[in-house]
């Protein structure tokens, strides 16, 4: 499997999760992304040495990736395009800051290590919780939502159609990688030669099609944007879910839980 | 140079997100200005194509090792600047949605830092300039040396202030404890290679496409006169001669003056440089003026007011108590996890 068609399964594999059902997934978009930005602002919002505080956080995700049934390795697989960067940022910490924070065990803890794992911690939280989103929201209907959210038309329905060409333009670049691989065994990649040649067939054909494919859609009344036949309501239950999401993360960010519980048990 | 949510505080991913809103909102502008929003599926399409084709491995003659485009600057081309930067923006929203390739909040910076620079910048300041311009004479020829020109100056200009951006946001963050500098030393180098492939790449498309349908190409006037080609190859091979002749002198001269960059950016108040970049190493991000006013604009606009870095003295959080209580939430969080597994299974074998 090439490279494109790996990311032909990925995507494949986030439509088949979005057309799941559970009580997360019949939730309205729009209170969906609304919560996830508060979510991951809410997070983001920690202090770089406030480990105990960021912790908790994990618990929402916990609960939506129960309720909503989407497994959570899914999600770790996609980890491995988000920890890199943030690691190479967060690595360096533990050399610049040697300030001891904490002993356990006589092993004297540096603040550069916790702001590194927190760090980490961070980028793993917020890559849940969007994943979350993704997982249990149709794109159709998200794209429907940022309409409601008042995101100006152009940008959304560009959005969509690109979101549909993406899976036939990148099938047609897959199978034109297969073929040229098995034209130059042994070759690593596409040789200078065809550099140009090769996107460069498809992108002439492909903006041509596209040229005759908007004339038939002015033809058919086209203009601008979408109309949606079934948008999905603002239910009371949305309104329900952001108000006691919201005043959750509001709880873990002010109240701190983990010396709370901590304290139960440590005197 | 997909930044994760995790690098940019909540005051920066705002302002980078409001900055990118303003960039699209006058694109959109723009587009039905010029009632240009009629190319919506060739935006489409073009963006699709672009997103797969970042997905291409591309041989760079003589080393062993691949190359892959981006994007902005071929998109730029093709579309115009201001459709260039909205498929740009939707190509990283896909990026970030299905692949959590960059994040949520990030999104606004990442559009910033890759779509910005590359279609307005490198459109504006590059493309349009040295495609208007005379270098390398008249006739066809000429014309596709301005093409290759352009795409590989822009490529490597955009990609050093994109470069130069993450480094800024992320310091701006407060999230490394990296210096200023350090940081900057290890991001730009490296996306001066990485912009140079690029801008071969880019090159060889948009000549491709020059040579087959120049109208497509936005920003160029083009002759009818056929005269023989410049292969790439040939480029190529004067390109590196020149990158040779370049990187060995720059070397020279960074062994002679190894800080310069921390003296570009710090100054050297021995030197009576004090104000160089307003920065001062010494309290970065305490006291200096350019620090005070950042963390009073910060402090406006911050989502959450008490938002700041914790004295180290103060660290209440980080006592024993905290830790075994983080331990136990972490512990609910995981039997959370099993619990609904448990009764999901147990749903599916009563239905």
């Amino acid at each position: 499997m090439n490279k494109m068609q790996k990311a032909l399964a990925e995507l494949a594999e986030m439509d088949e999760l979005a057309a799941m059902r559970s009580p997360v997934h019949r939730l309205h978009p729009g209170a969906k992304l609304i919560t996830t930005i508060v979510y991951i602002m809410i997070t983001l919002s920690f202090g770089k040495y406030d480990l105990p505080g960021l912790v908790p956080m994990v618990l929402w995700p916990a609960m939506m990736f129960s309720l909503s049934g989407v497994r959570v390795r899914t999600c770790f697989y996609k980890l491995r395009i988000v920890l890199p960067l943030v690691m190479a940022v967060g690595l360096f910490n533990p050399f610049f800051d040697r300030q001891t924070m904490l002993t356990i065990g006589g092993i004297a803890v540096s603040g550069g290590v916790i702001s590194m794992i927190t760090l980490m911690l961070k980028g793993v939280f917020s890559l849940m919780a969007s994943f979350l989103l993704m997982a249990t929201t149709k794109i159709d209907s998200l794209c429907a939502a940022l309409r409601k959210l008042h995101v100006p038309a152009l940008l959304v329905s560009l959005l969509q159609l690109t979101y549909r060409y993406v899976g036939v333009m990148t099938e047609e670049l897959a199978v034109m990688t297969d073929a040229y691989h098995l034209r130059a065994p042994g070759q690593k990649g596409i040789h200078i030669s065809a550099w140009g040649s090769f996107l460069g067939q498809l992108l002439l054909r492909s903006m041509d099609r596209a040229q005759e494919l908007y004339s038939s859609m002015i033809l058919r009344g086209y203009h601008e944007h979408f109309h949606y036949a079934d948008i999905d309501r603002f239910r009371g239950r949305d309104a329900l879910y952001m108000l006691i999401s919201v005043m959750f993360f509001v709880l873990l960010r002010y109240g701190n839980i983990s010396q709370l519980v901590g304290g139960l048990v440590v005197r | 140079m997909h930044m994760a949510d995790a690098l940019l505080s909540p005051a920066v991913a705002t302002t980078m997100y409001a900055a990118s809103a303003a960039a699209a909102g006058y694109s959109i502008h723009k587009l039905r200005q010029d009632d240009d929003s009629q190319k919506l599926p060739v935006m489409a399409v073009t963006s699709a194509l672009v997103f797969a084709g970042q997905m291409i491995n591309y041989t760079i003659p003589g080393t062993g090792s691949s190359g892959h485009m981006c994007g902005g600057m071929l998109l730029s081309a093709l579309l115009g600047p201001y459709a260039g930067f909205l498929s740009m923006i939707v190509i990283l929203t896909i990026q970030c949605l299905f692949f959590a390739d960059g994040g949520l909040m990030a999104l606004g910076a990442n559009c910033w830092n890759m779509a910005f620079y590359g279609c307005f910048v490198g459109y504006f300041l590059i493309w349009k300039p040295v495609n208007a311009g005379k270098w390398f004479g008249e006739g066809r020829s000429a014309e596709r040396a301005r093409i290759i020109a352009a795409s590989i100056i822009g490529c490597i200009v955009t990609l050093q202030l994109g470069a130069f951006s993450v480094v800024l946001e992320t310091s701006l963050s407060g999230i490394t404890e990296l210096p200023f500098g350090s940081f900057l030393a290890l991001m730009q180098p490296i996306h001066l290679a990485i912009g140079l492939i690029e801008g071969l790449i880019t090159a060889a498309v948009l000549v491709f496409v020059y040579d087959s349908r120049p109208e497509l190409l936005q920003g160029v006037e083009f002759s009818g006169e056929r005269t023989a080609k410049r292969s790439l190859k040939s480029v190529v091979a004067i390109l590196a001669i020149v990158a040779v002749a370049v990187g060995g002198g720059l070397s020279l001269l960074a062994s002679s003056n190894p800080d310069g960059l921390e003296w570009a950016l710090f100054g050297n108040s021995d030197g009576g440089y004090s104000s160089n970049m307003g920065l001062d190493e010494e309290n970065y991000g305490v006291s200096s003026q350019a620090a005070e006013k950042a963390e009073s604009v910060q402090e406006k606009t911050s989502f959450l007011p008490d938002y700041a870095f914790p004295d180290n003295d103060s660290a209440a959080g980080t006592t024993v108590s905290g830790i075994v209580g983080a331990a136990i939430v972490a512990g609910v969080a995981v039997l959370i996890c099993f619990i609904g597994g448990f009764f999901r299974k147990r749903k599916m074998k009563t239905e």
